[in-house]
């Protein structure tokens, strides 16, 4: 059956997969995993007993309804649709908002509201792109068919074949990615923003005094600036190990300042290489409901956005929540070890396929029916195009959207009850 | 002992079993980390033997590998291992600081703990 791959920001829309056989055409290795069967949450939970769905989201819905200042977090592995509700119900319990993005790309978030982004989709990457470079990012482990669809090997209108491109790849590891590039620059961790401050100071036409900066020789910095400035379509797809360096949000602020630059001499523009499949629109939708991306907070009736205070590590380390809400995510693998420990003495709730590490810290556990094989729904690829992903197959699980919705009008009626 | 800057980071291995965390293959793809072979030599190790890193967050017993990285700097897969030394330390932006913290590795007896005990649940 036709299929969209819902595992990566690529969410690749020509896959096949046949679930009686669970066998999969043109999927990667992460998408096929992905597919695949695996052990599943059987019931609806509450304190480890099973329950039945209506029992479960009663259960959540009133931990909500009497904590002072729940946290309503995840959202990057579900449909545009689930989010929604999730945005409503934040608002509905004066709770805070927050998603995966706040421990991934959101800094880029920050960089964009100084700066604004000189961006452009995949489609215009594949079609034009002479000059890619690749930078803490790692697509063959990360976006394994991202090369082959739009960047590396990729046709398009004006690249014939791969020696139309010059792929450079600048990371502190020789990942798998270095090996497929023309050119791999190695740097010294945290050293970004004092790299790309020299690559400005070069493309303008300045000199720079030190003979190396971030481990990188000055001949080989000023060959870069050299290369970037004589591109005719130049794209620099960044990844986390840009913003989660030092620097974090200035290392993008820095970048689109160079990206600036460089579009005084040829075409470039700048994009970060989105995680989950959905990531984008667990951004997309709260800024079309209520105007921010992430870390908002409802609790005086109005949005506010801060990171300092609302995003959900921020939150967690000063024990400032009091209840969870832990929707397609699994934040007690992912965060710090502080964060996590606050998880455990506050209620958590669950909406998730997937047994996971938060599963083993929640007093509600909600299955999900999963998006893209058992539940349809609209997702934003990551260069924030809509893609509606499928439905394959009947499955006794409720979607996310259909839990959210059923407990946000069971939130309304104890609000006015 | 030597000193190190941690880096944490996607592999493919991570996330294949990314939803199947409570399985014996997840613990595989994030309960290592890999060292630059001269260090690796260094701290007296064999593949398959225990480090203990530490960092001012943290400590955590992880299986060594040798991998392609530069003297001083060690690799753990993003998830819980990598979790308990990195930085929580957001700087106001949300983001902790997973890559690039300082810490130091030592060879250990000791036991690489399970993600249950990890998380101190059973
Ligand atoms: S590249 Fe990403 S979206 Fe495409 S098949 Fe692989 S995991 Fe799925």
């Amino acid at each position: 059956m036709d299929a969209v791959c819902t595992f990566c920001g690529n969410v690749c829309d020509d896959v096949e997969f046949d679930v009686n056989t669970q066998k999969g055409k043109r999927f990667c290795a992460l998408g096929l995993a992905k597919f695949r069967e695996k052990e599943r949450i059987k019931s609806p939970m509450i304190d480890g007993k099973e329950a039945s769905y209506e029992e479960a989201i009663e259960k959540a819905a009133d931990i909500l309804v009497s904590s002072k200042k729940p946290l309503l977090y995840g959202w990057a592995s579900t449909v545009n649709e689930a989010i929604r509700y999730g945005v409503l119900l934040t608002e509905k319990v004066r709770g805070v908002y927050d998603q995966c993005a706040s421990v991934c790309h959101a800094p880029g978030t920050l960089a964009v509201i100084e700066e604004g982004i000189p961006g452009g989709s995949l489609g215009a990457i594949k079609n034009r792109a002479d000059v890619v470079i690749f930078w803490g990012s790692n697509p063959l482990e990360a976006h394994p068919r991202h090369p082959t669809r739009y960047s590396v090997m990729a046709k398009g209108f004006l690249i014939n074949d791969r020696k139309d491109r010059k792929v450079i790849v600048v990371d502190v590891r020789k990942t798998k990615s270095a090996k497929m590039a023309d050119k791999f620059i190695q740097i010294k961790p945290g050293y970004d923003y004092a790299i790309i401050s020299a690559l400005r100071a070069l493309v303008k036409g300045e000199d720079i005094e030190a003979n190396e900066v971030g481990g990188v020789p000055k001949e080989e910095l000023a060959e870069l600036a050299d290369m970037m400035k004589n591109a005719k379509y130049g794209v620099i797809l960044y990844g986390l190990g840009v913003t989660q360096s030092r620097g974090r949000d200035r290392n993008i602020e820095n970048a689109v300042k160079l990206i600036q630059l460089l579009n005084r001499y040829a075409r470039w523009i700048i994009w970060p290489m989105r995680g989950h499949y959905n990531v984008v629109g667990a951004g997309e939708v709260p800024a079309w409901e209520v105007g921010y991306q992430y870390a908002i907070d409802f609790s005086r009736g109005y949005p506010r956005f801060s990171p300092a205070e609302f995003s959900a590590v921020e939150m967690l380390l000063r024990r400032d929540c009091d209840a969870m809400l832990v929707v397609s995510s699994d934040p007690a693998a992912h965060f710090p070890r502080r964060a996590v420990e606050h998880m455990k003495n506050i209620p958590v709730i669950q909406i998730d396929p997937f047994p996971n590490m938060t599963t083993l810290l929640s007093n509600v556990v909600i299955p999900s029916a999963v998006a893209g094989i058992e539940a349809e729904g609209w997702a934003y690829r990551m260069d924030g195009i809509p893609l509606r992903v499928k439905k394959l197959v009947d499955s006794p699980y409720w979607s996310d959207e259909k839990i959210l919705k059923e407990m946000l009008r069971i939130v309304e009626e104890k609000l006015e009850g | 002992m030597i000193e190190v800057e941690i880096i944490s980071g996607r592999t493919i291995d991570q996330g294949k079993t990314v939803e199947e965390k409570l399985s014996e293959e997840y613990f595989k793809a994030v309960s290592y980390c890999e060292i630059n072979e001269t260090d690796f030599k260094k701290l007296g190790l064999k593949e398959g033997d225990r480090v203990k890193v530490k960092t001012e967050f943290g400590e955590v017993v992880v299986f060594a590998k040798i991998g392609e990285l530069p003297r001083g700097v060690i690799f753990i897969p993003m998830g819980p291992y990598a979790n308990q030394v990195i930085s929580d330390d957001t700087d106001g932006t949300g983001m902790p600081r997973f890559k690039g913290v300082k810490g130091t590795v030592v060879k250990t007896e000791e036991d690489v703990k399970s993600v249950r005990e990890l998380l101190g649940v059973e």
